[in-house]
């Protein structure tokens, strides 16, 4: 057995020492609160202890003043660790716009990991220091659950939708990656590394392996093995919307309103096109839930995103 | 001797189970409620002997997921949720208001039968190969991956369900309907006003619950696409409907205990309670409020962030409430006469336990601390504050209290305390640890982890066995009252309230004559009120 006894995971990301202040802070408070009550509850129960059976204390009529000060005074304290708490949500899921991308599949019980060049990882993904690093998640199977306990993120990772999150590694070091939703039966084994390294270092790591292509590549293979070209490539035979420079964009829609082309549309157009159709176009393509993996799925979002406009991620290499 | 005690006669197996005297349809539940506690206690018992070592070796992982769902499914829906209303509220609701029974007593007794029926048929889920899903049922694991008895547990649930609900209506209508005359809304005892509101969310949360289970069940057994969204459905789509219900369910476990705790705190300071109409329309503001937060467990799901805000701030509100409620029972120990019998010690343990159950639970409430802390063992440690630091302490509190009013005789005071202490302690050296493991990472449901938290899951397993002796003293020492402890008079411990005013045990028909209420409720002493404050 390890002897030791830690009261706080390692702080390794920019926005832990954040969370720790936060929750600091309230174990301040909560802990004042629970002396007060306490201490109240001792000297009371000491004080004024049954002397004898015959006791009748007199009875002691409500204070109004008593009951505004014990109702407002909590009353603001929690409105103040309520804004508190928001504005550090805002940080913790407001991706910053130079970040890398890194791709993650998650499934029973393993997660995947592909960074943009192309290389794959399993169960451990590196990354550089100082950088920040946006996943884009997609699951499987069931409900996972993207955790890192040093960073203080966690992300679920919904089957059917994209789930995005990110974080800014400040310490090279090898920290603890669970999976936090229950998956099934080794659903604690789901586990791994998340590798943080300097630049330079994992520089040289992106280039020992020969990557092959990278996940645009991939994903423009797909796009025509799919027979998706056929239909979504300029020239006599275009049926649906063009996609050159889609990503990132509004479009119309068939109905009227419109909406933004990212990640979870594009996803929701592969796999149920007729959910929101562009203004214009009938429903013709066939729905591909089921019949393309996430993995493909994640690769022929890459490549559509490399169509421009550039979004977050790309036009930094 | 007038009328014979409700105990005494009539006699037989058969009188009992074709009772419809809300007496004896409380012990029934005392009895099954017990049992489940004991079998849900039971795979506490083996989680904590897995989490000894941090390899996943005592069971198999599967068996693992197994021993989490039932322990959850059986402690919750079997006995933290009928609990208190069941048996204190079945037994007491009629005595504290002068009526002679509930509204609808064959009803109340149908409701039994109902609770035994789903309570059976989720027995039987477990012995024929157990569920795995967590009692959260989570989509699509439950419905497209899980090997486990999803839907004959989902229906046992489904049913159990309806029992809540009749026992829910048959309280509102005694409530409004049956009250002794004099007996207004402002003189009835707090543990009323505490059952009402608890009655309210059972009758309004409760058919939820019953729906989304049979989603569950008809994506699982007949391939519907609600929830799967290999099959066209959304899978958070369910945990909004399931925590619907089941945040809520939260205060259906502990609303009733507040109720409990109000009753012995003035028992046992001789004193009215101080701030009655806050204390009373809290429950109210904690039921409605209740309602709107279950979005607080889906800060890391994908929800929108605006939702987000909107259900972190309304949890933080349900906060107010309890704390008022928390000052009021402190503020009514102020110039006292304080008695340290052993229900007033449950009282204490679950003032304190409560409170930092429900100070933890800001932390969860606070979105962006929600982020690190959301599954993992913080969450686990919180809500056994809160439904054992809290619901338990008061349900035997309020036995110990109301026991000689039940069984007619008295328990062992010198056993009854040491075991309050020992319970005390061993839920504190079982759960605190948690808190701390949960914001170290750790996530719940781990079969296996990581050996640097070794320490504190040892700790955690040691409390659980001294918790586990705590809770089997009662068990021994209240049987063992019921032939040999000493007989009790009406009013054993001096208190006020409707009950205490008819012989221990009480006759079948609880009062001779219909009582005429003149008085505030708690009032111990006929001088005029000081002011305070
Ligand atoms: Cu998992
Ligand atoms: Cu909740």
């Amino acid at each position: 057995m390890r002897w030791e006894l830690d009261l706080f995971p390692e702080r390794a990301s920019t926005v832990a020492g954040e969370v720790d202040a936060l929750y600091l802070a309230l174990c301040l408070v909560s802990g004042l609160f629970a002396v007060l009550i306490a201490v109240l509850i001792v000297v009371f129960a000491i004080k004024y202890r049954r002397r004898s059976e015959a006791d009748l204390p007199r009875p002691v009529s409500g204070s109004l003043g008593l009951e505004i000060t014990w109702t407002v005074i909590p009353l603001v304290i929690a409105l103040a660790f309520f804004a508190w708490g928001s504005s550090l949500y805002f940080t913790l899921t407001e991706v910053p716009r130079d970040a890398l991308e890194v791709v993650v599949v998650a499934k029973r019980w393993m997660w995947k990991f592909q960074h943009l060049e192309g290389r794959r990882e399993i169960n451990e993904l590196h990354v550089p220091v100082g950088r920040p690093i946006r996943l884009t998640m997609a699951s499987e199977d069931v409900i996972h659950s993207f955790f890192v306990p040093a960073f203080r993120i966690k992300r679920d990772v919904v089957p059917g939708r994209t789930s995005i999150t990110w974080f800014e590694a400040t310490r090279p070091g090898r920290y603890r990656l669970f999976c936090a939703e229950y998956c099934g039966a080794r659903h604690s084994g789901m586990v791994g590394w998340i590798v943080a390294m300097a630049p330079a270092d994992w520089a040289r790591w992106l280039r020992a392996e020969v990557a092959g292509e990278s996940l645009a590549q991939r994903g423009a293979k797909i796009f025509v093995q799919h027979g998706c070209a056929s239909c979504h490539r300029g020239g006599p035979s275009q049926r649906g919307p063009a996609l050159e420079g889609l990503f990132g964009r509004r479009v119309r829609l068939e109905g009227g309103g419109t909406v933004l082309a990212d990640e979870q549309y594009l996803r929701e157009s592969i796999e149920s096109p007729g959910a929101r159709i562009v203004a214009g176009y009938s429903l013709l393509m066939p729905a591909y839930r089921g019949l393309v993996s996430q993995e493909e799925l994640l690769d022929l979002i890459a490549y559509l995103r490399s169509l421009g406009p550039a979004g977050p991620g790309t036009e930094a290499r | 001797m007038s009328a014979e005690s409700y105990l005494a006669s009539p006699r037989g197996v058969r009188s009992w189970l074709l009772t419809t005297d809300h007496k004896r349809i409380a012990i029934l539940y005392l009895v099954s409620v017990t049992l489940f506690f004991f079998l849900g206690s039971a795979f506490a018992v083996a989680i904590r002997l897995e989490l000894l070592t941090p390899a996943g070796d005592a069971v198999q992982a599967d068996t693992y997921g197994r021993l989490f769902t039932m322990h959850g499914v059986v402690m919750i829906f079997f006995f933290l949720i009928p609990a208190i209303p069941t048996v204190l509220g079945n037994f007491l609701v009629p005595m504290m208001i002068g009526a002679r029974d509930l509204a609808f007593p064959r009803l109340n007794l149908l409701s039994w039968y109902v609770y035994v029926l789903g309570a059976s048929i989720s027995l039987w889920a477990i012995v024929h190969g157990g569920v795995d899903t967590g009692w959260t049922f989570y989509t699509p694991f439950s419905t497209t991956y899980s090997n486990g008895a999803v839907v004959t547990t989902g229906i046992g649930v489904f049913i159990t369900g309806f029992s809540s609900i009749l026992t829910g209506l048959n309280f509102i209508v005694t409530i409004h309907r049956m009250r002794a005359p004099g007996l207004g809304w402002y003189r009835l005892p707090l543990f009323i006003w505490a059952h009402y509101a608890t009655s309210l969310m059972m009758v309004l949360g409760t058919p939820v619950i019953a729906m989304t289970l049979l989603l569950v069940v008809a994506e699982r057994a007949l391939g519907l696409g609600i929830f799967d969204p290999a099959r066209g459905g959304d899978p958070i789509l369910f945990q909004h409907l399931f925590w619907f219900y089941s945040h809520p369910a939260v205060y259906i476990m502990v609303l009733p205990a507040m109720g409990v705790i109000s009753e012995l705190v003035t028992a046992f300071a001789k004193k009215n309670i101080f701030g009655y109409r806050f204390v009373a329309w809290a429950s109210i503001a904690i039921a409605v409020l209740g309602f709107f937060v279950w979005g607080h467990h889906m800060f890391v799901s994908g929800q929108s962030a605006y939702a987000g805000m909107v259900f972190s701030a309304l949890s933080f509100l349900v906060a107010v409430p309890s704390a008022i409620k928390v000052f009021n029972w402190t503020a009514t120990l102020y110039r006292g006469s304080v008695s340290f019998r052993t229900p007033m010690l449950y009282a204490f343990g679950f003032i304190g336990l409560f409170t930092i159950g429900g100070l933890t639970g800001l932390f969860l409430s606070a979105l962006g601390l929600d982020v690190h802390v959301h599954d993992t063992y913080f969450v686990v440690a919180h809500f056994h504050y809160i439904m054992v630091g809290g619901t338990i302490m008061a349900f035997l509190g309020g036995l110990h209290y109301w026991w000689p009013k039940i069984s007619g005789s008295s328990y062992p005071e010198g056993w009854a305390r040491f075991s309050a202490l020992v319970i005390f302690v061993g839920f504190n050296l079982t759960f605190f640890p948690q808190f701390l493991l949960g914001y170290l990472g750790m996530p719940r449901r781990y079969h296996a982890y990581p050996p640097e938290l070794q320490v504190l899951n040892v700790m955690s397993s040691a409390g659980a066995s001294i918790l586990g002796v705590g809770y089997l003293i009662p068990m021994v020492y209240l049987f063992w009252s019921m032939r040999y402890g000493a007989r009790v008079a009406a009013n054993p411990w001096g208190a006020s309230g409707l009950e205490w005013t008819t012989p221990s045990p009480p006759p079948t028909c609880n009062f001779e004559t219909t009582p005429v209420v003149t008085q505030d409720p708690y009032t111990y002493s006929s001088e005029e009120a000081q002011v305070v404050g």
